[in-house]
């Protein structure tokens, strides 16, 4: 076991990552911690619909058009054509099955050519 | 409770189960190369396997890394996980009416299992919280399913990228399937036009934002994609419509 264990495991560091677990665990059960009774406003209800894919697109697109904290300024990145292939797949199934899946795939199988071969 | 028998038999629990399914390629992509970055970028082997067991939150996992490595201290690199997941506290308040019902410890394991994939899939079956006993138990199933299932999937992969890291190379980019598992998601909300202008809205106002510390420009984005989609939504509520007859 000795050769599978490596690095110096310090306790403090452990430690850091069960609290780290907890802040998980904290942020996202915030707002269900205290019972008391209270209901959001009408307008934050509306509001919240448009939470989850402004979410999604808040972390996608960074990770598509930026590298090394800036945008990218080259057509050569194989992120670009593989995102867009993905995308291509959805609506072209209209999104219906196992699409998501197809969405992976198809955006792999564009990207890891251009990526590994080409080293976009 | 609600990963119990009751819950994991209801037909609910396999729905939740198979639409994370889809997906899992890509968390399995993803997970495996965050296992593979903890250890290539220098923690020891139990603190990665601790890590890759139990914090299951992949961002907030990337940004402690190389804090933890630099010795940063503890209360820094919790401020910073809690900065990465605030965007799991909005998920919280939208999320509090579907489990009020349950006992705390309950809600504390069922907000565990939230990640971005399971609430979004929840709230996209369920868009209101079920008025009567059954129908709670129901969502329940499928929120336990549902997220069940992407912890195992995520905590898995996780723990073979910490076991496999000198096998598997960094640069062919696999973790990228996580982002496309996270933009076929984006594509099946895309429901609506304002829901369209809130991707854009909040995609551009995360690159536009980026330099803010801590990730912060998700946060940022959420609120200025959500402030601008409720103002567009009055605009076309107040817009004159079609004029209808003779007035008064």
């Amino acid at each position: 076991m000795g050769e599978f264990f490596t690095g110096d495991t310090d306790t403090w560091t452990l430690l850091t990552i069960v609290a780290m677990a907890c802040v998980t665990v904290l942020s996202r059960s915030l707002f269900f911690i205290s019972a008391k009774a209270w209901v959001l406003p009408h307008w934050a209800q509306r509001g919240l619909q448009y939470a989850p894919i402004a979410a999604l697109a808040a972390v996608i697109v960074p990770e598509i058009v930026m590298a090394q904290g800036a945008l990218i300024h080259t057509l050569q990145d194989a992120r670009l054509y593989a995102a867009m292939a993905g995308v291509g797949y959805f609506f072209w199934r209209k999104g219906v099955g196992q699409v998501v899946l197809g969405t992976i795939v198809v955006g792999m199988a564009v990207y890891l050519p251009l990526h590994i071969g080409l080293g976009w | 409770m609600i990963w119990g028998r009751t819950h994991r038999q209801h037909p609910e629990f396999r729905q939740g189960v198979m639409d994370m399914l889809g997906v899992s390629p890509g968390i399995a992509a993803w997970g495996l190369m965050t296992g593979v970055a903890m250890v290539k970028s220098g923690m020891s082997t139990a603190e990665a396997l601790l890590m890759a067991g139990i914090v299951f939150a992949g961002s907030s996992q990337l940004a402690a890394i190389p804090l933890i490595l630099a010795g940063a201290p503890m209360w820094v690199i919790l401020a910073t996980a809690l900065c990465v997941n605030l965007r799991f506290v909005v998920f919280s308040v939208h999320m509090r009416p579907y489990v009020m019902h349950l006992t705390l410890r309950e809600r504390l394991v069922a907000g565990y299992l939230t990640g971005d994939l399971t609430y979004v899939l929840f709230v996209k079956r369920f868009a209101r919280p079920a008025t009567d006993a059954a129908g709670r138990t129901g969502q329940m199933a499928y929120l336990v399913g549902n997220g069940g299932f992407n912890w195992l999937s995520w905590t898995v992969c996780s723990v073979l990228g910490v076991v496999l890291a000198n096998a598997i190379p960094a640069q062919w980019g696999l973790g990228f399937a996580g982002i496309l598992a996270l933009l076929g998601m984006l594509c099946s909300l895309a429901s609506t036009k304002l829901r369209w202008i809130s991707a854009a809205v909040a995609g551009t106002a995360a690159v536009a934002a980026f330099a803010l510390p801590l990730k912060l420009n998700i946060l940022t984005a959420i609120a200025a994609s959500v402030v601008v989609c409720l103002l567009l939504e009055k605009t076309a509520l107040h817009a004159p419509a079609v004029p209808q007859g003779g007035g008064h």
